[in-house]
């Protein structure tokens, strides 16, 4: 089986010789591809299900008998047989698309039985394989009569073996791709079947590669790219690097170029000396066809290949011709390289048809994908199948010349038009750097002007900036460097889609959002809800003793993109050119301000205050995402404090100042009221005390004025995510900012040894003061940013926060022993877990990011970040 | 909470036995919010004063058993506001009285006496006039004096919280009924309620005062407001974790709540907002349309006439609200349609800022009063969602005519409609957006009010009609993959 018959003849690729196999002999071999539909085609009693037992696992093999059985209770009931079929072409469509090999185990003796498998098997862009049973009569009827399970009269057996015979020789004509028959019950006891490859499918060869462009016969600038690359001159293979790399030529090799004759013959040397691998361009195609004596146009420079062949003396042209034609028959559409991470094709290919073979995938790998309008230049409109691309491998592809090649959603055109003037580029695998040579002159004119900086059409790239529906509603499934999987159940992505549509800001500002975080466990102290000793011992049980303890700022959290300038922010995150140079927004993607001018002046100030400490220099980024808390508390929370906190304290006050007096009164009447009033008084101390508390987290802001940053994670910049920095890097990183702009606050810390119980001691110490002193309280963290404990993922923080604080989380008079003693049982698996979760899915986002994938790629890991925070969990915690 | 009630009367500790309550002893009992005392910090012949102090248990009301854990705060003001709450330790504390009984002197039980009452602290958001409403008409003098917010910060304004003296001549039981009715009345509308059949309750107490009152219509729509239950949806836990979401969730909540009472309370000209949808049914029948998108349908009050148009075969109703869907679902009767009007409709969860395939195909798109809850930066993902994508033949846009709102005394110049809106559209705003979203998407456009025309101002609301051919210009829909990849290949560079 080769890939030769529809090379040859893209157009028909219905008509392709099949090898229709000899009579049986001992032992033959049966070569399937790994995915395909193999029909076992024969009467009943001929041993197909015999057959398919022995060489096919029970799920791959789907037989009429089992799912009449299915579905109507009796494998021998024929009055349920539409509704056995019915359920059999569903699942066996289910598994193709899955990739998984289908044998349909069926007489299928009738043509119109075959047609449906054959078109069952294209419709998935898999091959059709025949395997027939064609014993004879005498042996069936044999057969039949013994079954012990089911016995049909003689005259079907003979009406099956009739219906079969009379359509044997027109199988392939059917469509079948390969068909073997099995003429005696000997050759189906002998034969052996075996899975080959699909031809696409080079997933061992693992580069490094240098994948390159549409040459179109510019062959000087080949041999400047390939000097450029390392290649160097080799006796048998042209070209051969020194370090083992091997060259991908995309494809469309001849045509319109000057030396169409010495570039093919070099890169077939190369390929035949395996120092390089080949696609098919839709020009070597014709070229081909061309010379096999087909009728084909003589366009599009198809006319420079020709002349520049009968220019050759004769012998030289047969010798030629004959190798081209060999050479183009032996190359597969598309190929699966690096371990599944690299697909290659002239054009491209979509994810659905990528490792599977059928005409439509070819003429995919050759013309990519059209909408059947032509452009103002009389050219064919490309279906943009890259904007909706959404595999994993990364597509390489050439076709289209493009002014600069730009990757869109992990796939990238590399064809920068030499022959029409413009670059002979390659990319280089896995390091995914581009290397070009510019073309020594316009060697062809394009039907479409290729200089003008707008032919990647806006559209094309703005495509990349609206997200699809499908990336987020359903059930989710995001998968993370540092925690596996993580699912999104559906309600929860409902629910986070409302808020990411209704509040959130654009989009493509959003790169992170930061977790959730648990406090320590409750404290055995009897007068202390939250006290430092848990979260110590945590992340002693953790394995991980060394940690750092952050003052807790107590504001509201805030993720901040900040630019260098206006045009990053354009350039970086594609947003529009007026935007601001950064964004700022809450844990839920909102944004923290409002008032378009403020925002603007606050990015500008804390971009101008990264500048002053030569930051973009020293981070050789022009961006950076850091996470931080914005002070005062009444900056965001302004509404929640004037109509939910401040009233509490207001009305507390004078309820209890009026209540206390009635008591007073009534006990001085001599009514036992002594204790109720000595409560009372307890109580008008405890609203004084909260509202303290809050009072302490706000102060006027006016503009900027009064508004404090004080950011504690160095998330991201270009190329990296400081994840595998520890902390004490991030505060010594981030306290330089607070030199350059009081505007920032550096944050106060310390070590702590956790297993040094004086270290503790003092650590506990530093929080109560500090606690006592109105701050929130603290944030213990392991030393490194991700660390990983007995049990996966440790916490990558745990707060701890303080006693008056806690008074706003749980009301003014928690410290009442009888309100503590309830408030202690409160359950954190839930929300370490999400803690975990979402830590994992931050991080992931961002190295999404840093690496530059597609926005949508990006989106579905902060999306899901959202999406766990719907789940129901005290919010108090 | 504190309520004291100072009763002058000749032989004043007599109202002991018309209370049921011992001037010589403390009354204290626990109640399903907490706990109740009532006793008497003054007796004297003439007077005497009884105080009904409660204790409500915030923890209780968070944790406690399913009617009470609607209050999701621990930070709340149910402990120290008259509230339901108080009501419910009224009827523990003086159940007999109200109910107009008396163990002994009950000849007393119909004699008006004059009655001074306190409420330490009420919080009423409908403010000072609104209380003199409610009880002036039932014989009181009503003094309040309204609390400071947080002294500290006066740039936060001023608290909805007042203390409440009324002075008027009443039987024990009117007096006691009034509070019983009117206290859960002037609460704010973050109102929990502690039950249903307490709200029975409490209208049965109203009596036959309350079928006389002049605000009784009013009081039965605060009622109908309590009983809504509180969705818990996943939603509100999601806003737990923000503050500031939390602020823009209960305001949204809030304006559902009051337009849930009232369509549009704000757009004080009566009929608007139906106005606005037969406009736009015409508008969908004027094509011929036989399928219809309509884009933010909320609680589903177009598709419910859409539904009733015969030739509209295919409608979809979506929303990015799952709550929004699952009311539609309930007042459209989804459910139990019969198969072939089930057939013709489809309501579903989806955004306007996400590219969405099954929003193809459409003769018309409409988004009735949507647009103006999209931030104006989001407005460009919304337009290539509906005008590069869906490309429906006809896009109806109806928004607020902002100019209009100096004609409605309650939102003035500065103030817009809704909460929710993130911005309003003079009508010269928004025509020239139709005209850029027209000239960049290929589509026609008319303009028209909606409502009464004012002559300076317009009308209150406009729409904007966009026409265009169906599915041109999207090539880049990745939908139409399994077509044919083969025409036209042999031209191909």
């Amino acid at each position: 089986m080769s890939d030769t018959s529809d090379t040859s003849d893209i157009r028909d690729e219905s008509e392709a010789a099949a090898s229709v196999s000899a009579p049986a002999e001992a032992a033959r071999v049966l070569a399937i591809p790994q995915l395909c539909l193999v029909a076992l085609i024969g009467a009943t009693s001929s041993g197909k299900s015999t057959f398919a037992a022995r060489h096919f696992a029970p799920s791959e093999t789907l037989s009429s008998d089992g799912f009449r059985a299915l579905v109507g209770d009796d494998a021998n009931d024929q009055s349920v047989t539409a509704a056995a079929f019915d359920a059999l072409h569903y699942v066996a469509g289910a598994r193709l698309r899955l990739g998984r090999l289908v044998v349909i185990d069926a007489t299928s003796v009738k043509p119109q039985d075959r047609a449906s498998l054959v078109r069952l098997a294209r419709e998935h862009d898999v091959f059709p394989i025949a395997i027939v049973f064609d014993l004879d009569e005498r042996t069936l009827l044999e057969r039949n009569a013994v079954r012990p399970d089911r016995r049909l009269s003689a005259h079907i057996v003979r009406r099956h073996t009739q219906e079969l015979r009379r359509h044997l020789r027109g199988l392939e004509r059917e469509g079948f791709r390969q068909v073997y028959i099995l003429r005696s019950a000997a050759a189906v006891d002998a034969a052996r079947v075996e899975r080959t490859p699909m031809w696409p499918d080079k997933r061992q060869e693992g580069g490094p590669f240098d994948i390159i462009g549409d040459t179109h016969g510019c062959y000087k600038e080949l041999l400047a790219l390939l000097d450029t690359l390392g290649y160097q001159a080799d006796d048998q293979a042209g070209r051969r690097h020194p370090d083992g790399r091997r060259a991908i030529f995309l494809g469309d090799l001849v045509d319109r170029g000057p030396q169409v004759i010495e570039t093919v013959t070099l890169v077939r040397r190369m390929v035949e000396g395996g120092q390089a691998f080949c696609v098919p361009g839709n020009h070597d195609v014709k070229l081909a066809r061309k010379l096999a004596g087909r009728n084909v146009q003589i366009t599009h420079g198809l006319a420079d290949s020709l002349a520049q062949l009968d220019a050759l003396p004769d012998e030289a042209r047969a010798q030629w011709t004959r190798d081209y034609r060999a050479f183009v028959d032996g190359l597969v559409s598309h190929l699966i390289l690096d371990d599944g991470a690299l697909v290659v094709a002239h054009a491209g290919m979509k994810q659905e048809y990528q490792g599977r073979a059928s005409g439509r995938v070819r003429d995919f790998a050759l013309f990519g994908e059209t909408t059947g309008e032509t452009d103002e230049f009389g050219l064919p409109v490309r279906a943009n199948w890259a904007a909706d691309y959404r595999g994993r491998a990364a597509v390489v592809y050439g076709h289209t010349p493009t002014p600069e090649a730009t990757w869109l959603n992990n796939t990238i055109n590399i064809d920068t038009g030499c022959v029409f003037g413009g670059r002979l580029t390659a990319l280089r695998w896995p390091e995914r750097e581009l290397v070009s040579v510019a073309a020594l002159r316009t060697w062809a004119e394009p039907a479409r002007p290729l200089a003008s900086a707008e032919v990647a059409t806006p559209a094309e790239t703005a495509v990349e900036t609206l997200l699809r529906i499908e990336d987020v509603v359903g059930k989710q499934i995001v998968r993370t460097r540092l925690a596996g999987s993580v699912i999104v159940e559906q309600d929860r992505a409902a629910a986070a889609l409302e808020v990411m549509s209704r509040f959130a800001t654009d989009p493509r500002w959003i790169i992170y959002l930061p977790p959730t975080m648990s406090p320590s466990e409750t404290s055995q102290r009897p007068d202390w809800l939250e006290y430092p000793t848990e979260a110590f011992a945590y992340y002693r049980t953790q394995g991980a003793p060394r940690v750092v303890c952050e003052e807790k700022h107590m504001g509201s959290r805030a993720v901040l993109v900040l630019c260098r300038d206006a045009a990053t922010a354009s350039r970086r995150f594609g947003v529009a050119d007026d935007s601001p140079p950064g964004a700022c927004y809450t844990r839920t993607g909102r944004r923290f301000i409002e008032d378009d001018a403020l925002d603007r002046a606050l990015m500008t100030r804390l971009s101008t205050a990264l500048a002053a400490t030569d930051f973009w220099e020293r981070f050789e980024t022009e961006w950076v995402c850091l996470d931080a808390e914005i002070m005062p508390w009444n900056a965001k929370a302004q509404g929640l404090l004037r109509e939910q906190y401040a009233p509490v304290a207001s009305a507390g006050a004078a309820a209890l100042a009026g209540a206390l007096a009635m008591a007073q009164a009534g006990a001085a009447r001599g009514l036992d009221l002594g204790a109720l009033a000595e409560r009372l008084d307890e109580r008008a101390h405890n609203i004084a005390r909260y509202a303290d508390a809050y009072g302490r987290y706000c102060w006027q802001v006016e503009g900027l004025d009064g508004l404090r940053v004080a950011p504690f994670h160095l998330l991201a910049t270009e190329g990296h995510v400081h994840a595998d920095r520890d902390h004490r890097w991030h505060m010594a990183e981030l306290a330089r900012l607070a030199q350059a702009d009081p505007l920032f606050v550096a944050t106060r810390y310390r070590e702590v040894n956790t297993l040094d119980a004086e270290d503790c001691d003092q650590a506990a110490g530093w929080w109560e003061e500090l606690t006592a002193d109105g701050a929130e309280g603290m944030v213990i963290k392991p030393l490194e940013f991700i660390t990983r404990g007995s049990r996966g993922l440790a916490q990558p923080a745990l707060k701890c926060r303080g006693r008056e604080y806690l008074r706003i989380i749980y009301g003014p008079d928690y410290t009442e022993p009888a309100n503590l003693d309830r408030l202690r049982s409160r359950g954190l698996a839930t929300k370490r877990s999400l803690a975990a979760r979402e830590f994992a899915l931050g991080i992931e986002a961002l190295e999404r990011f840093t690496r530059r994938e597609p926005l949508w790629r990006t989106h579905q890991a902060v999306f899901a970040v959202l999406a766990m925070e719907s789940e129901p969990v005290d919010p108090r915690l | 909470m504190l309520l004291t009630l100072t009763c002058y009367a000749p032989n004043a500790p007599d109202i002991g036995y018309l209370l049921g309550k011992n001037p010589a002893s403390v009354f204290e009992r626990p109640f399903s919010g907490g706990k109740v005392w009532a006793f008497y910090p003054d007796v004297a012949d003439d007077h005497v004063t009884v105080a009904m102090l409660t204790e409500i248990d915030p923890i209780g009301l968070v944790r406690g058993p399913a009617p009470l854990t609607q209050l999701g705060h621990y930070i709340n003001d149910r402990p120290y506001v008259a509230s339901s709450l108080t009501s419910v330790a009224l009827n523990t504390a003086f159940g007999s009285a109200l109910a107009g009984r008396a163990t002994s002197h009950s000849e007393r039980l119909s004699e008006r006496m004059r009655w001074e009452v306190s409420v330490g602290v009420v919080a009423c958001e409908a403010g000072e006039e609104f209380m003199t409403r409610l009880f002036a008409p039932l014989g009181y003098a009503v003094t309040t004096t309204r609390l400071p917010l947080d002294l500290r910060f006066s740039a936060w304004g001023q608290a909805d919280l007042y203390a409440l003296k009324l002075d008027g001549s009443q039987t024990v039981r009117e007096v006691l009924s009034h509070l019983y009715v009117l206290l859960p009345v002037l609460d704010n509308s973050k109102h929990y309620y502690v039950g249903e059949e307490e709200t029975a309750k409490l209208l049965a107490h109203g009596g036959v005062w309350l079928a006389a009152h002049p605000e009784r219509e009013l009081i039965a729509k605060r009622y109908l407001r309590y009983k809504r239950p509180l969705v818990q949806s996943t939603l509100e836990r999601l806003a737990e974790s923000d503050p500031a979401l939390r602020e823009a969730e209960a305001q949204a909540e809030e304006s559902a709540a009051a337009t849930e009472v009232a369509p549009e309370p704000v757009e004080a000209t009566p009929g608007l907002h139906e106005q606005r949808l037969n406009t736009v049914m015409a508008a969908i029948r004027a094509v011929g349309a036989h399928s219809l998108v309509d884009l933010g349908c909320g609680e589903g009050r177009l598709l419910s006439l859409a539904l009733t148009e015969r030739s509209l075969t295919r409608i979809l109703g979506m929303d990015v609200s799952p709550v929004a869907l699952a009311r539609a679902g309930r007042r459209l009767h989804v459910e139990s349609m019969a198969p072939m009007q089930r057939a013709r409709i489809q309501l579903t969860q989806g955004s306007l800022l996400y590219r969405d395939g099954r929003l193809r195909d459409f003769d018309v798109a409409a988004l009735v009063e949507v647009i103006e809850h999209l931030d104006t930066s989001r407005l460009s993902a919304m337009e290539r969602v509906v005008f590069q994508h869906a490309r429906p033949q006809r896009v109806i846009v109806t928004t607020p005519n902002r100019e209009y709102n100096v004609r409605w005394e309650a939102i003035g110049e500065q103030r817009l409609r809704h909460r929710d809106h993130r911005f309003e559209w003079t009508r010269a705003e928004c025509q020239a957006w139709a005209e850029r979203v027209a000239a960049t998407y290929g589509y026609r456009w008319t303009w028209q009010g909606i409502g009464p025309e004012d002559a300076a101002v317009g009308a209150p609301s406009q729409m904007v009609i966009f026409d265009g051919n169906p599915g041109a210009g999207d090539a880049n829909e990745g939908e139409g993959n399994e077509g044919d990849a083969t025409a036209g290949k042999e031209t191909l560079a």
